[in-house]
Protein backbone atom coordinates (compact mmCIF):
# COMPACT_ATOMS: atom_id res chain seq x y z
CA UNK A 1 0.00 0.00 0.00
CA UNK A 2 2.73 2.31 0.91
CA UNK A 3 4.58 1.41 -2.41
CA UNK A 4 1.43 2.20 -3.86
CA UNK A 5 0.81 5.60 -2.79
CA UNK A 6 4.62 6.48 -2.47
CA UNK A 7 4.54 5.58 -6.82
CA UNK A 8 1.54 8.14 -6.74
CA UNK A 9 3.31 10.51 -5.60
CA UNK A 10 5.80 10.20 -7.87
CA UNK A 11 3.67 9.95 -10.77
CA UNK A 12 1.98 13.16 -9.03
CA UNK A 13 5.53 15.25 -9.13
CA UNK A 14 6.61 14.11 -12.50
CA UNK A 15 3.07 15.03 -13.77
CA UNK A 16 2.93 18.03 -12.58
CA UNK A 17 6.30 18.94 -14.52
CA UNK A 18 4.96 17.97 -17.37
CA UNK A 19 1.61 19.93 -17.15
CA UNK A 20 3.80 23.16 -16.79
CA UNK A 21 5.51 22.42 -19.78
CA UNK A 22 2.31 21.20 -21.55
CA UNK A 23 0.19 24.42 -20.90
CA UNK A 24 3.18 26.37 -22.47
CA UNK A 25 2.68 24.35 -25.52
CA UNK A 26 -1.04 24.59 -25.40
CA UNK A 27 -1.38 28.13 -24.80
CA UNK A 28 1.20 29.11 -28.02
CA UNK A 29 -0.74 26.66 -29.98
CA UNK A 30 -4.36 28.05 -29.01
CA UNK A 31 -2.94 31.65 -29.69
CA UNK A 32 -1.03 31.16 -33.11
CA UNK A 33 -1.67 26.97 -34.29
CA UNK A 34 1.89 27.28 -33.68
CA UNK A 35 3.59 23.89 -32.35
CA UNK A 36 6.52 25.34 -30.89
CA UNK A 37 9.27 22.84 -30.77
CA UNK A 38 11.65 25.06 -29.09
CA UNK A 39 9.99 25.11 -25.82
CA UNK A 40 11.17 21.87 -24.60
CA UNK A 41 14.47 23.76 -25.07
CA UNK A 42 13.39 26.90 -23.31
CA UNK A 43 13.67 24.44 -19.65
CA UNK A 44 17.37 23.23 -20.70
CA UNK A 45 17.96 27.23 -20.67
CA UNK A 46 16.21 27.76 -17.49
CA UNK A 47 18.11 24.65 -15.71
CA UNK A 48 21.58 25.96 -16.49
CA UNK A 49 21.06 29.36 -15.81
CA UNK A 50 19.94 27.92 -12.60
CA UNK A 51 22.73 25.85 -12.67
CA UNK A 52 24.94 28.59 -12.87
CA UNK A 53 23.26 30.88 -9.93
CA UNK A 54 24.10 27.48 -7.61
CA UNK A 55 27.52 26.83 -8.92
CA UNK A 56 28.83 30.66 -8.96
CA UNK A 57 27.38 32.48 -6.00
CA UNK A 58 27.25 29.36 -3.41
CA UNK A 59 30.89 30.84 -2.36
CA UNK A 60 29.77 33.87 -1.44
CA UNK A 61 26.21 33.76 -0.46
CA UNK A 62 24.40 31.72 2.43
CA UNK A 63 22.21 28.66 0.40
CA UNK A 64 19.02 30.02 1.29
CA UNK A 65 19.70 33.31 -0.76
CA UNK A 66 21.77 31.46 -3.68
CA UNK A 67 18.48 29.14 -3.99
CA UNK A 68 16.41 32.24 -4.20
CA UNK A 69 18.02 34.48 -6.60
CA UNK A 70 18.62 30.74 -8.84
CA UNK A 71 14.68 30.30 -9.35
CA UNK A 72 14.16 34.09 -10.10
CA UNK A 73 16.89 34.31 -12.24
CA UNK A 74 16.09 30.74 -14.23
CA UNK A 75 12.35 32.15 -14.23
CA UNK A 76 13.34 35.41 -15.37
CA UNK A 77 15.65 34.43 -18.33
CA UNK A 78 12.92 31.54 -19.51
CA UNK A 79 10.57 34.60 -20.11
CA UNK A 80 12.56 36.93 -21.65
CA UNK A 81 14.18 33.78 -24.11
CA UNK A 82 10.65 32.85 -24.48
CA UNK A 83 9.17 36.40 -25.38
CA UNK A 84 12.66 36.78 -27.48
CA UNK A 85 12.24 34.23 -29.99
CA UNK A 86 9.40 34.93 -30.76
CA UNK A 87 10.31 38.28 -31.66
CA UNK A 88 13.02 37.66 -33.53
CA UNK A 89 11.92 34.06 -35.15
CA UNK A 90 8.09 33.92 -35.51
CA UNK A 91 6.89 37.54 -35.22
CA UNK A 92 8.58 38.16 -38.88
CA UNK A 93 6.48 34.50 -40.30
CA UNK A 94 3.02 36.09 -38.73
CA UNK A 95 1.48 35.68 -42.18
CA UNK A 96 3.31 33.12 -43.78
CA UNK A 97 2.30 29.25 -43.89
CA UNK A 98 2.07 27.17 -40.73
CA UNK A 99 4.31 24.95 -41.97
CA UNK A 100 7.17 27.29 -42.28
CA UNK A 101 6.45 28.65 -39.05
CA UNK A 102 7.01 24.69 -37.70
CA UNK A 103 10.02 24.62 -39.26
CA UNK A 104 11.40 27.95 -37.69
CA UNK A 105 10.16 26.18 -34.63
CA UNK A 106 12.57 23.18 -35.40
CA UNK A 107 15.41 25.62 -36.42
CA UNK A 108 15.41 27.45 -32.63
CA UNK A 109 15.15 23.91 -30.95
CA UNK A 110 18.38 23.11 -32.73
CA UNK A 111 19.76 26.28 -32.56
CA UNK A 112 19.52 26.44 -28.86
CA UNK A 113 20.82 23.11 -28.05
CA UNK A 114 24.10 23.62 -30.31
CA UNK A 115 24.62 27.18 -28.64
CA UNK A 116 24.44 25.14 -25.67
CA UNK A 117 26.68 22.89 -26.30
CA UNK A 118 29.37 24.90 -27.38
CA UNK A 119 28.98 27.03 -24.33
CA UNK A 120 28.60 24.30 -21.90
CA UNK A 121 29.73 21.35 -23.27
CA UNK A 122 28.28 18.63 -24.20
CA UNK A 123 28.30 16.55 -21.04
CA UNK A 124 25.51 16.81 -18.11
CA UNK A 125 26.26 18.96 -15.54
CA UNK A 126 24.96 18.60 -11.94
CA UNK A 127 22.47 21.24 -10.47
CA UNK A 128 22.46 21.38 -6.85
CA UNK A 129 19.12 20.95 -5.54
CA UNK A 130 17.34 24.02 -4.79
CA UNK A 131 14.84 22.24 -1.88
CA UNK A 132 17.15 20.76 0.31
CA UNK A 133 15.16 20.25 3.42
CA UNK A 134 14.68 16.61 3.34
CA UNK A 135 11.31 14.75 3.90
CA UNK A 136 8.48 14.43 6.29
CA UNK A 137 6.53 11.85 7.23
CA UNK A 138 2.56 11.20 6.52
CA UNK A 139 1.60 8.43 8.68
CA UNK A 140 3.94 5.66 8.29
CA UNK A 141 4.83 7.31 4.59
CA UNK A 142 7.94 9.24 4.26
CA UNK A 143 6.90 12.02 1.63
CA UNK A 144 9.97 14.14 0.34
CA UNK A 145 9.38 18.22 0.18
CA UNK A 146 10.82 18.10 -3.17
CA UNK A 147 7.63 15.93 -4.09
CA UNK A 148 5.15 18.01 -1.97
CA UNK A 149 6.75 21.46 -2.90
CA UNK A 150 6.51 20.88 -6.88
CA UNK A 151 3.27 19.50 -6.66
CA UNK A 152 2.00 22.95 -4.59
CA UNK A 153 4.30 25.18 -6.96
CA UNK A 154 2.67 23.25 -10.08
CA UNK A 155 -0.64 23.67 -9.01
CA UNK A 156 -0.74 27.22 -7.38
CA UNK A 157 0.59 28.30 -10.92
CA UNK A 158 -2.27 26.27 -13.04
CA UNK A 159 -4.78 27.91 -11.01
CA UNK A 160 -2.93 31.55 -11.20
CA UNK A 161 -2.82 30.70 -15.10
CA UNK A 162 -6.47 30.25 -15.32
CA UNK A 163 -7.70 32.67 -13.17
CA UNK A 164 -5.39 35.08 -15.15
CA UNK A 165 -6.90 33.69 -18.43
CA UNK A 166 -10.75 33.59 -17.59
CA UNK A 167 -10.55 36.66 -15.18
CA UNK A 168 -8.71 39.13 -16.04
CA UNK A 169 -8.67 41.54 -19.37
CA UNK A 170 -5.16 40.77 -20.61
CA UNK A 171 -6.44 37.10 -20.29
CA UNK A 172 -9.64 38.17 -22.05
CA UNK A 173 -7.48 39.34 -24.54
CA UNK A 174 -5.51 36.58 -25.23
CA UNK A 175 -9.02 34.08 -25.18
CA UNK A 176 -10.10 36.55 -28.25
CA UNK A 177 -6.68 36.58 -30.40
CA UNK A 178 -7.04 32.95 -30.29
CA UNK A 179 -10.86 32.98 -31.48
CA UNK A 180 -10.87 35.63 -34.62
CA UNK A 181 -7.62 38.05 -34.69
CA UNK A 182 -9.25 39.97 -37.07
CA UNK A 183 -12.19 40.91 -34.54
CA UNK A 184 -10.19 41.41 -31.60
CA UNK A 185 -8.29 44.23 -33.80
CA UNK A 186 -11.18 45.50 -33.81
CA UNK A 187 -11.73 45.86 -30.41
CA UNK A 188 -8.52 47.83 -30.38
CA UNK A 189 -6.49 44.46 -28.85
CA UNK A 190 -2.97 44.77 -30.25
CA UNK A 191 -2.28 41.36 -31.41
CA UNK A 192 1.36 41.22 -31.32
CA UNK A 193 1.24 42.47 -28.05
CA UNK A 194 -1.07 39.50 -26.87
CA UNK A 195 1.22 37.14 -28.79
CA UNK A 196 4.30 38.38 -27.05
CA UNK A 197 2.59 38.53 -23.48
CA UNK A 198 1.46 34.20 -23.97
CA UNK A 199 4.69 33.59 -25.12
CA UNK A 200 6.29 35.23 -22.03
CA UNK A 201 3.80 33.28 -19.58
CA UNK A 202 4.00 29.95 -21.79
CA UNK A 203 7.78 30.40 -20.89
CA UNK A 204 7.62 31.67 -17.37
CA UNK A 205 6.25 28.45 -16.55
CA UNK A 206 8.31 26.82 -18.32
CA UNK A 207 10.99 27.93 -16.56
CA UNK A 208 9.11 26.92 -12.91
CA UNK A 209 9.03 23.68 -14.62
CA UNK A 210 12.64 23.49 -15.02
CA UNK A 211 13.48 24.82 -11.63
CA UNK A 212 11.04 22.10 -10.72
CA UNK A 213 12.89 19.32 -12.77
CA UNK A 214 16.22 20.18 -11.40
CA UNK A 215 14.81 19.76 -8.18
CA UNK A 216 14.02 16.03 -9.24
CA UNK A 217 16.87 15.15 -11.49
CA UNK A 218 19.50 17.81 -10.37
CA UNK A 219 21.41 17.67 -14.13
CA UNK A 220 21.28 19.81 -16.99
CA UNK A 221 21.94 18.65 -20.40
CA UNK A 222 22.32 20.19 -23.75
CA UNK A 223 19.30 17.81 -25.27
CA UNK A 224 17.39 17.48 -21.83
CA UNK A 225 14.37 19.38 -23.27
CA UNK A 226 14.06 17.83 -26.11
CA UNK A 227 12.42 14.34 -24.93
CA UNK A 228 11.06 16.32 -21.78
CA UNK A 229 9.59 19.24 -24.62
CA UNK A 230 7.97 16.17 -26.89
CA UNK A 231 6.56 13.92 -23.92
CA UNK A 232 4.52 17.76 -23.00
CA UNK A 233 3.63 18.24 -26.74
CA UNK A 234 1.91 14.31 -25.98
CA UNK A 235 0.56 15.33 -22.88
CA UNK A 236 -0.74 18.62 -24.63
CA UNK A 237 -2.30 16.42 -27.48
CA UNK A 238 -3.44 14.45 -24.83
CA UNK A 239 -5.52 16.27 -23.11
CA UNK A 240 -6.50 18.39 -25.99
CA UNK A 241 -4.15 21.07 -27.45
CA UNK A 242 -5.24 24.53 -26.96
CA UNK A 243 -6.90 23.78 -23.95
CA UNK A 244 -5.56 24.95 -20.49
CA UNK A 245 -7.25 22.24 -18.49
CA UNK A 246 -6.46 19.78 -21.37
CA UNK A 247 -3.16 20.26 -20.59
CA UNK A 248 -2.89 19.83 -17.13
CA UNK A 249 -4.70 16.45 -17.82
CA UNK A 250 -2.60 15.32 -19.72
CA UNK A 251 0.19 16.15 -17.85
CA UNK A 252 -1.02 14.47 -15.18
CA UNK A 253 -1.45 11.65 -17.07
CA UNK A 254 1.52 11.00 -19.10
CA UNK A 255 3.05 11.21 -15.71
CA UNK A 256 1.00 8.83 -14.76
CA UNK A 257 1.65 6.27 -17.34
CA UNK A 258 5.33 6.45 -17.19
CA UNK A 259 5.35 5.82 -13.49
CA UNK A 260 3.09 2.86 -13.56
CA UNK A 261 5.65 1.59 -16.71
CA UNK A 262 8.67 2.03 -14.48
CA UNK A 263 7.01 0.60 -11.42
CA UNK A 264 6.30 -2.79 -12.45
CA UNK A 265 9.96 -2.98 -13.64
CA UNK A 266 9.80 -2.15 -17.67
CA UNK A 267 11.33 1.55 -17.54
CA UNK A 268 13.00 0.87 -20.61
CA UNK A 269 9.52 1.00 -22.60
CA UNK A 270 8.63 4.38 -20.92
CA UNK A 271 8.72 5.86 -23.20
CA UNK A 272 7.96 3.98 -26.08
CA UNK A 273 4.50 3.14 -23.78
CA UNK A 274 4.53 7.63 -23.85
CA UNK A 275 4.32 7.35 -28.05
CA UNK A 276 1.94 4.67 -28.03
CA UNK A 277 -0.33 6.47 -26.05
CA UNK A 278 -0.22 9.76 -28.60
CA UNK A 279 -0.81 7.60 -31.36
CA UNK A 280 -3.81 5.74 -30.31
CA UNK A 281 -5.34 9.02 -29.04
CA UNK A 282 -4.58 10.76 -32.42
CA UNK A 283 -6.60 7.67 -34.13
CA UNK A 284 -9.77 7.50 -31.81
CA UNK A 285 -9.95 10.95 -30.46
CA UNK A 286 -7.85 13.27 -32.82
CA UNK A 287 -8.83 16.50 -30.62
CA UNK A 288 -7.68 15.41 -27.34
CA UNK A 289 -9.47 14.06 -24.25
CA UNK A 290 -10.79 18.44 -23.57
CA UNK A 291 -10.28 19.53 -27.64
CA UNK A 292 -13.18 20.77 -29.30
CA UNK A 293 -14.06 19.21 -32.59
CA UNK A 294 -13.22 22.19 -34.82
CA UNK A 295 -15.77 22.25 -37.54
CA UNK A 296 -14.52 24.21 -40.91
CA UNK A 297 -16.30 26.68 -42.18
CA UNK A 298 -16.25 26.92 -46.05
CA UNK B 1 -23.67 78.07 -50.37
CA UNK B 2 -23.84 78.28 -46.55
CA UNK B 3 -20.54 79.45 -45.46
CA UNK B 4 -21.17 77.93 -41.87
CA UNK B 5 -20.27 74.51 -43.19
CA UNK B 6 -17.32 73.08 -42.76
CA UNK B 7 -17.63 70.16 -44.66
CA UNK B 8 -15.39 70.33 -47.21
CA UNK B 9 -15.95 71.01 -50.87
CA UNK B 10 -15.51 67.06 -53.00
CA UNK B 11 -17.48 65.38 -50.76
CA UNK B 12 -20.08 67.77 -52.09
CA UNK B 13 -22.29 66.29 -48.72
CA UNK B 14 -25.61 65.25 -47.17
CA UNK B 15 -24.72 66.12 -43.53
CA UNK B 16 -27.60 67.08 -41.49
CA UNK B 17 -28.42 70.20 -40.74
CA UNK B 18 -27.34 70.15 -37.06
CA UNK B 19 -24.17 68.18 -37.63
CA UNK B 20 -22.77 70.80 -39.95
CA UNK B 21 -20.95 73.51 -37.71
CA UNK B 22 -18.60 70.41 -36.62
CA UNK B 23 -16.38 68.60 -39.02
CA UNK B 24 -17.00 65.22 -39.94
CA UNK B 25 -16.23 62.21 -37.96
CA UNK B 26 -15.22 60.53 -40.97
CA UNK B 27 -14.19 62.16 -44.28
CA UNK B 28 -12.87 59.85 -47.06
CA UNK B 29 -11.36 61.36 -50.20
CA UNK B 30 -10.94 59.20 -53.68
CA UNK B 31 -10.51 55.75 -51.65
CA UNK B 32 -10.04 53.32 -53.81
CA UNK B 33 -8.20 49.57 -53.82
CA UNK B 34 -7.06 47.55 -56.16
CA UNK B 35 -7.06 43.33 -55.93
CA UNK B 36 -4.35 42.30 -58.64
CA UNK B 37 -5.72 44.09 -61.76
CA UNK B 38 -9.44 44.02 -60.50
CA UNK B 39 -10.37 47.97 -59.15
CA UNK B 40 -12.92 46.70 -56.33
CA UNK B 41 -13.67 50.45 -55.14
CA UNK B 42 -12.80 53.66 -57.13
CA UNK B 43 -13.18 57.20 -56.14
CA UNK B 44 -15.41 56.62 -53.02
CA UNK B 45 -15.55 60.12 -51.49
CA UNK B 46 -17.43 60.91 -48.52
CA UNK B 47 -18.57 62.68 -45.47
CA UNK B 48 -20.29 61.60 -42.53
CA UNK B 49 -21.36 64.34 -39.99
CA UNK B 50 -21.21 63.47 -36.05
CA UNK B 51 -24.61 62.41 -35.15
CA UNK B 52 -25.78 61.54 -39.16
CA UNK B 53 -27.33 58.12 -39.77
CA UNK B 54 -26.16 57.14 -43.22
CA UNK B 55 -26.28 53.95 -45.75
CA UNK B 56 -24.58 52.65 -48.20
CA UNK B 57 -26.35 50.22 -50.71
CA UNK B 58 -25.95 49.03 -53.67
CA UNK B 59 -26.36 45.69 -55.62
CA UNK B 60 -24.15 42.87 -54.92
CA UNK B 61 -20.89 42.68 -55.51
CA UNK B 62 -20.73 46.57 -55.63
CA UNK B 63 -17.82 46.75 -53.21
CA UNK B 64 -19.80 47.66 -49.84
CA UNK B 65 -18.41 45.77 -47.54
CA UNK B 66 -15.04 46.15 -49.13
CA UNK B 67 -15.60 49.87 -47.91
CA UNK B 68 -15.89 48.86 -44.72
CA UNK B 69 -12.53 46.87 -44.65
CA UNK B 70 -11.04 50.12 -45.92
CA UNK B 71 -12.32 52.38 -43.53
CA UNK B 72 -11.43 50.05 -40.54
CA UNK B 73 -8.06 49.48 -42.25
CA UNK B 74 -8.33 45.66 -42.36
CA UNK B 75 -7.42 46.12 -46.44
CA UNK B 76 -4.90 49.37 -46.79
CA UNK B 77 -6.42 51.49 -49.91
CA UNK B 78 -4.37 51.87 -52.91
CA UNK B 79 -5.41 55.49 -53.24
CA UNK B 80 -6.97 58.19 -51.74
CA UNK B 81 -7.14 58.99 -48.00
CA UNK B 82 -9.31 58.43 -44.50
CA UNK B 83 -9.45 61.20 -41.79
CA UNK B 84 -11.22 59.87 -38.52
CA UNK B 85 -12.18 62.65 -36.14
CA UNK B 86 -9.95 64.57 -38.39
CA UNK B 87 -6.88 62.90 -38.00
CA UNK B 88 -5.17 60.80 -40.71
CA UNK B 89 -5.34 57.16 -40.79
CA UNK B 90 -2.98 56.04 -43.43
CA UNK B 91 -0.75 53.45 -42.67
CA UNK B 92 -2.21 52.39 -39.05
CA UNK B 93 -3.33 49.30 -38.08
CA UNK B 94 -6.67 47.81 -37.26
CA UNK B 95 -6.24 48.13 -33.96
CA UNK B 96 -4.88 51.50 -33.78
CA UNK B 97 -8.05 52.91 -35.65
CA UNK B 98 -10.09 50.94 -33.40
CA UNK B 99 -8.48 53.22 -30.68
CA UNK B 100 -9.49 56.27 -32.73
CA UNK B 101 -13.06 55.63 -32.16
CA UNK B 102 -14.26 53.13 -34.98
CA UNK B 103 -16.13 50.22 -34.89
CA UNK B 104 -18.13 47.91 -36.81
CA UNK B 105 -20.31 45.03 -36.81
CA UNK B 106 -20.30 42.19 -39.87
CA UNK B 107 -22.06 40.64 -42.44
CA UNK B 108 -21.58 37.12 -40.92
CA UNK B 109 -21.95 37.29 -37.51
CA UNK B 110 -18.30 36.88 -35.34
CA UNK B 111 -18.70 37.05 -32.39
CA UNK B 112 -16.33 35.39 -29.87
CA UNK B 113 -18.50 32.46 -29.77
CA UNK B 114 -17.00 30.51 -26.84
CA UNK B 115 -16.87 33.14 -24.54
CA UNK B 116 -19.96 34.42 -22.15
CA UNK B 117 -22.38 37.65 -23.46
CA UNK B 118 -20.51 40.00 -20.60
CA UNK B 119 -17.07 38.81 -21.56
CA UNK B 120 -17.79 39.66 -25.14
CA UNK B 121 -18.53 43.40 -24.39
CA UNK B 122 -15.78 43.31 -21.52
CA UNK B 123 -13.54 42.62 -24.88
CA UNK B 124 -14.51 45.80 -26.19
CA UNK B 125 -14.34 47.48 -22.94
CA UNK B 126 -10.63 46.77 -23.29
CA UNK B 127 -8.94 49.79 -24.01
CA UNK B 128 -10.59 51.59 -21.27
CA UNK B 129 -10.51 48.90 -18.72
CA UNK B 130 -7.06 50.07 -16.72
CA UNK B 131 -5.59 47.56 -15.01
CA UNK B 132 -1.94 46.88 -15.62
CA UNK B 133 -0.02 43.09 -15.63
CA UNK B 134 1.21 43.31 -12.14
CA UNK B 135 -2.25 44.13 -10.71
CA UNK B 136 -3.91 41.28 -12.63
CA UNK B 137 -2.12 38.57 -11.88
CA UNK B 138 -1.55 39.55 -8.34
CA UNK B 139 -5.56 40.63 -7.49
CA UNK B 140 -4.38 43.85 -5.80
CA UNK B 141 -7.30 46.63 -5.54
CA UNK B 142 -6.66 47.93 -8.90
CA UNK B 143 -7.90 44.80 -10.56
CA UNK B 144 -10.76 44.32 -8.36
CA UNK B 145 -12.03 48.16 -9.16
CA UNK B 146 -11.20 48.04 -13.24
CA UNK B 147 -12.85 44.72 -12.93
CA UNK B 148 -15.91 46.12 -11.40
CA UNK B 149 -16.25 49.26 -13.33
CA UNK B 150 -15.87 46.82 -16.40
CA UNK B 151 -18.75 44.58 -15.77
CA UNK B 152 -21.08 47.58 -14.66
CA UNK B 153 -20.86 48.95 -17.61
CA UNK B 154 -20.77 46.11 -20.09
CA UNK B 155 -24.10 45.38 -17.99
CA UNK B 156 -25.54 48.64 -19.15
CA UNK B 157 -24.67 48.54 -22.84
CA UNK B 158 -26.58 45.26 -22.42
CA UNK B 159 -29.42 47.01 -20.89
CA UNK B 160 -29.44 49.13 -24.06
CA UNK B 161 -30.95 46.20 -25.95
CA UNK B 162 -32.27 44.50 -22.59
CA UNK B 163 -29.82 41.63 -22.61
CA UNK B 164 -28.60 41.95 -19.08
CA UNK B 165 -30.50 38.50 -18.09
CA UNK B 166 -28.03 36.71 -20.98
CA UNK B 167 -24.85 38.17 -19.46
CA UNK B 168 -23.59 34.73 -18.63
CA UNK B 169 -24.57 33.01 -21.40
CA UNK B 170 -22.00 31.58 -23.46
CA UNK B 171 -22.58 33.94 -26.64
CA UNK B 172 -22.72 31.09 -29.26
CA UNK B 173 -25.55 29.97 -27.67
CA UNK B 174 -27.62 32.85 -28.57
CA UNK B 175 -30.88 33.19 -30.97
CA UNK B 176 -29.52 34.48 -34.50
CA UNK B 177 -31.20 38.34 -33.30
CA UNK B 178 -29.63 38.31 -30.03
CA UNK B 179 -26.18 37.56 -31.75
CA UNK B 180 -26.78 40.14 -34.32
CA UNK B 181 -27.55 43.08 -30.69
CA UNK B 182 -24.67 42.00 -29.00
CA UNK B 183 -22.52 42.32 -32.21
CA UNK B 184 -23.27 46.09 -31.35
CA UNK B 185 -23.12 46.29 -28.07
CA UNK B 186 -19.61 44.85 -28.04
CA UNK B 187 -18.86 47.35 -31.00
CA UNK B 188 -20.47 50.29 -28.63
CA UNK B 189 -18.39 49.28 -26.11
CA UNK B 190 -15.36 50.16 -27.75
CA UNK B 191 -16.87 53.60 -27.20
CA UNK B 192 -16.22 54.82 -31.14
CA UNK B 193 -17.40 58.17 -32.61
CA UNK B 194 -18.91 56.27 -35.73
CA UNK B 195 -20.29 52.51 -35.85
CA UNK B 196 -20.21 50.65 -38.92
CA UNK B 197 -22.76 48.23 -39.25
CA UNK B 198 -23.08 45.58 -41.89
CA UNK B 199 -26.63 44.46 -42.63
CA UNK B 200 -27.39 44.77 -39.53
CA UNK B 201 -31.33 43.71 -40.48
CA UNK B 202 -29.98 40.42 -42.22
CA UNK B 203 -32.07 37.50 -41.57
CA UNK B 204 -34.55 39.20 -39.51
CA UNK B 205 -38.51 39.59 -39.55
CA UNK B 206 -40.03 42.27 -40.28
CA UNK B 207 -40.88 43.02 -36.34
CA UNK B 208 -37.15 42.45 -35.74
CA UNK B 209 -36.38 44.80 -38.06
CA UNK B 210 -38.41 47.66 -37.13
CA UNK B 211 -37.13 47.04 -33.72
CA UNK B 212 -33.48 47.59 -34.83
CA UNK B 213 -34.70 51.03 -36.80
CA UNK B 214 -36.06 51.98 -33.33
CA UNK B 215 -32.23 50.61 -31.58
CA UNK B 216 -30.24 52.18 -34.02
CA UNK B 217 -31.83 55.47 -33.67
CA UNK B 218 -31.76 55.01 -29.84
CA UNK B 219 -27.88 54.29 -29.83
CA UNK B 220 -27.36 57.45 -31.87
CA UNK B 221 -28.85 59.88 -29.52
CA UNK B 222 -27.96 57.97 -26.08
CA UNK B 223 -24.38 57.65 -27.44
CA UNK B 224 -24.20 60.77 -29.81
CA UNK B 225 -22.61 58.80 -32.27
CA UNK B 226 -22.62 58.28 -36.24
CA UNK B 227 -23.97 54.87 -37.68
CA UNK B 228 -22.92 53.76 -41.32
CA UNK B 229 -24.85 50.96 -42.42
CA UNK B 230 -25.15 48.74 -45.31
CA UNK B 231 -28.45 47.14 -45.67
CA UNK B 232 -30.44 45.74 -48.47
CA UNK B 233 -33.77 46.23 -46.42
CA UNK B 234 -34.88 49.12 -48.31
CA UNK B 235 -37.32 49.81 -45.81
CA UNK B 236 -34.67 50.05 -43.39
CA UNK B 237 -32.98 52.06 -45.14
CA UNK B 238 -34.78 54.72 -46.21
CA UNK B 239 -36.91 55.04 -42.85
CA UNK B 240 -33.70 55.43 -41.07
CA UNK B 241 -30.87 56.60 -43.01
CA UNK B 242 -30.41 60.84 -43.31
CA UNK B 243 -27.99 60.45 -45.98
CA UNK B 244 -27.55 57.61 -48.76
CA UNK B 245 -24.44 56.63 -51.25
CA UNK B 246 -25.63 54.29 -54.13
CA UNK B 247 -22.13 52.25 -55.09
CA UNK B 248 -22.05 50.26 -58.30
CA UNK B 249 -18.91 48.65 -59.72
CA UNK B 250 -17.13 50.17 -56.76
CA UNK B 251 -18.12 53.50 -57.83
CA UNK B 252 -20.93 56.20 -56.13
CA UNK B 253 -23.40 56.53 -58.29
CA UNK B 254 -25.78 58.67 -56.35
CA UNK B 255 -25.55 60.98 -53.04
CA UNK B 256 -28.59 62.29 -51.38
CA UNK B 257 -31.39 62.03 -48.76
CA UNK B 258 -33.73 58.83 -49.12
CA UNK B 259 -36.28 60.72 -51.84
CA UNK B 260 -33.60 61.81 -53.83
CA UNK B 261 -31.92 58.53 -53.92
CA UNK B 262 -35.51 57.18 -54.52
CA UNK B 263 -36.35 58.73 -57.84
CA UNK B 264 -32.12 59.04 -58.97
CA UNK B 265 -32.44 57.39 -62.62
CA UNK B 266 -29.04 55.72 -62.08
CA UNK B 267 -29.86 54.16 -58.87
CA UNK B 268 -33.02 53.03 -60.78
CA UNK B 269 -30.97 51.16 -63.61
CA UNK B 270 -28.26 50.18 -61.31
CA UNK B 271 -30.86 47.96 -59.32
CA UNK B 272 -33.34 47.13 -61.97
CA UNK B 273 -31.18 47.46 -65.18
CA UNK B 274 -31.72 49.83 -68.35
CA UNK B 275 -35.13 50.60 -69.45
CA UNK B 276 -35.49 49.12 -72.53
CA UNK B 277 -35.90 51.67 -75.31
Amino acid sequence: MTTVIGQLINALQLGSIYALVALGYSMVYGIISLLNFAHGDIIMVGAYAAWFIMTSLNSFLPFGAVAAIAVVFSILICTLLGAGIEKVAYAPLRSAPRLSLLITAIGVSYFLENMAQMIFGAGAKSVPNIISIGSFHVGKMTVSWTSAITLIVSVISMAVLTVFVKKTKMGKAMRAVSEDVGTAQLMGINPNKTISLTFAIGSALAGIGSILYCCAYAQASPTMGSMLGLKAFVAAVLGGIGSIPGAVLGGFAIGLAETLVSSVGLSVWKDAIVFAILIIVLIFKPAGILGKKKIEKV
Amino acid sequence: MNNTKMVPVPSRSIIPERDSDKAPILEAFNLGIDFGGLTAVDNFTIAVGRTEICGLIGPNGAGKTTVFNLLTNVYQPTRGLIMLDGKNTTGKSTYQVSRMGIARTFQNIRLFSKMSVLDNVKVGLYNSTKCSFISSVLRLPQYFKSEKQANEKALELLSVFDMESHAYDEAGSLPYGAQRRLEIVRALATNPGIMLLDEPAAGMNPSETWELMENIRKIRDKFQIAIMLIEHDMNLVMGICEGIAVLDHGKIIAKGDPEQIKSNPAVIEAYLGKKEA
